[in-house]
């Protein structure tokens, strides 16, 4: 893998990358304007190589195999609620580009309702997803709205982690949960507006008031 | 073009649906329209075809790819973020996307260069198609614009469903010149189509 992940616009935009390269270069995506900006121009131009494959037209079944298919998969899906529509909002190019690196990141499944909390914060215009150690990714809004996104295997029995928000030297305390095997999806009870520091660490069950822990993971939130 | 996206669109009759915006179509699609959907294929089923079948060799595998990509455009719409790419765009990297998915798993990259000559296209018969045959002739005409190793690179690599490593142990350049080259390469076709107002055209 190169030193320079700039350079791995023009091969991620051609799908040219394999997959621990393409998932080494979402991440930087998550942080870097400049190659999500370029990432936009040249996406589009190689989406445009699509138009010179000339062939023959598809076989006519293929639209009704496509339709039909579609067709039991809505039945399938009737019962939930009606689904958010994102173009309604005006999104910010961090959030398009974070909820790409959230869908490269396996955050969302290619079936699961885009309500989650997750789904949510990085729905705002603004949004950021910010790595968190290797534990995962904090999702942040502009108004401060945080959630994580980490793989933290199931706590010792009597022991919890415990989020904080420390704004101004003052750790506060930001919520618990339990990690489990696989990616937890959890909500910062707190507001983190930017220069705030999100962190987590492990703590005896019910969490503390006080942390005397090292960080397992922490991140500064930049606007 | 704005109310049609924010306002909740009412039952559509197909007429009314092939004068919207592809971004209008996949919100209808999003909430399950399924002749939307319908509409989408008529109007990049043939490109998505033609593309997965360039690069998979393979009539039934395909029809595979584009079902699937298709399909997952089904499930999917309510994640399309109109505000940085245009519906076209998403559609056909989600169809390029599926199409190395399969031909990486089965194993049929091209490892051969590509011949220059473009297959010639079948006759077009409906608006659609003509519109099409315009816009493949403009990026044809770009590809041969750029210099033989830049269109290599991304004929290789778009194309060929080879890996920037793959490619450059093929060609016995170091990945910093594959990399370089697919950069230019495509940076110049942006420049080039924009100029020839294909952008315009597709937008």
């Amino acid at each position: 893998m190169s030193a320079d992940p700039h350079s791995l616009v023009a091969p991620y935009a051609l799908h040219a990358l394999d997959g621990e390269e393409e998932h080494s270069f979402e991440q930087h995506l998550a942080t870097c304007e400049r190659c999500r900006e370029e990432l936009a121009g040249l996406r589009e131009a190689a989406a445009d190589l699509a138009y010179a494959a000339a062939g023959p037209a598809p076989p006519p079944e293929l639209k009704q195999r496509i339709l039909e298919q579609a067709r039991g998969e809505r039945k399938n899906v009737a019962s939930l609620p009606a689904r958010r529509r994102s173009w309604t909002i005006p999104l910010g190019a961090a959030a398009a580009v974070a909820a790409s690196v959230a869908v490269g990141l396996g955050i969302w499944s290619a079936t699961r309702p885009s309500q989650s909390p997750l789904a949510q914060v990085l729905s705002q215009p603004g949004a950021k997803l910010v790595p968190l150690g290797s534990s995962g990714a904090v999702a942040v809004a502009p108004n401060g709205e945080a959630v994580l996104a980490v793989d933290l295997p199931p706590a010792p029995a009597g022991k919890t982690y415990e989020a904080w928000v420390t704004r101004g030297g003052t750790a506060q305390r930001a919520g618990l949960f339990a990690g489990r095997n696989g990616r937890s999806v959890v909500r910062v009870t707190r507001r983190a507006p930017s220069g705030s520091v999100i962190a987590i660490t492990l703590e005896r069950a019910g969490g503390v008031d006080k942390s005397t822990q090292k960080p397992l993971a922490a991140t500064k939130v930049v606007a | 073009m704005t109310a049609m996206l924010t306002t909740s669109p009412p039952p559509a009759t197909s007429r009314d649906l092939a004068h919207m915006s592809d971004e209008a179509l996949l919100s209808l699609v999003a909430s399950s329209d399924e002749q939307a959907l319908a509409e989408l294929y008529d109007r990049y089923g043939r490109v998505a075809y033609g593309l997965a079948l360039r690069i998979l060799r393979d009539e039934a595998l395909a029809q595979d790819a584009v079902q699937e990509a298709f399909l997952t455009i089904w499930r999917s719409a309510d994640r399309f973020l109109a505000e940085r790419a245009k519906a076209s765009t998403w559609i056909l990297t989600l169809v390029h996307r599926r199409t190395v998915d399969l031909v990486r798993r089965e194993d049929r990259r091209r490892s051969e260069p590509l011949e220059a000559a473009p297959e010639p296209a079948a006759p077009t018969t409906t608006e659609d198609e003509a519109v099409v045959g315009y816009e493949r002739r403009l990026v044809q005409e770009a590809l041969l614009q750029l210099t033989p190793e830049q269109r290599e690179a991304l004929e290789l690599g778009y194309y060929g469903g080879l890996t920037q490593s793959e490619l450059a142990e093929q060609l016995g350049q170091p990945l910093g010149t594959i990399k370089s080259r697919m950069f230019t390469g495509l940076s110049r076709l942006r420049d080039l189509l924009a100029q020839a107002g294909l952008e315009q055209s597709l937008g």
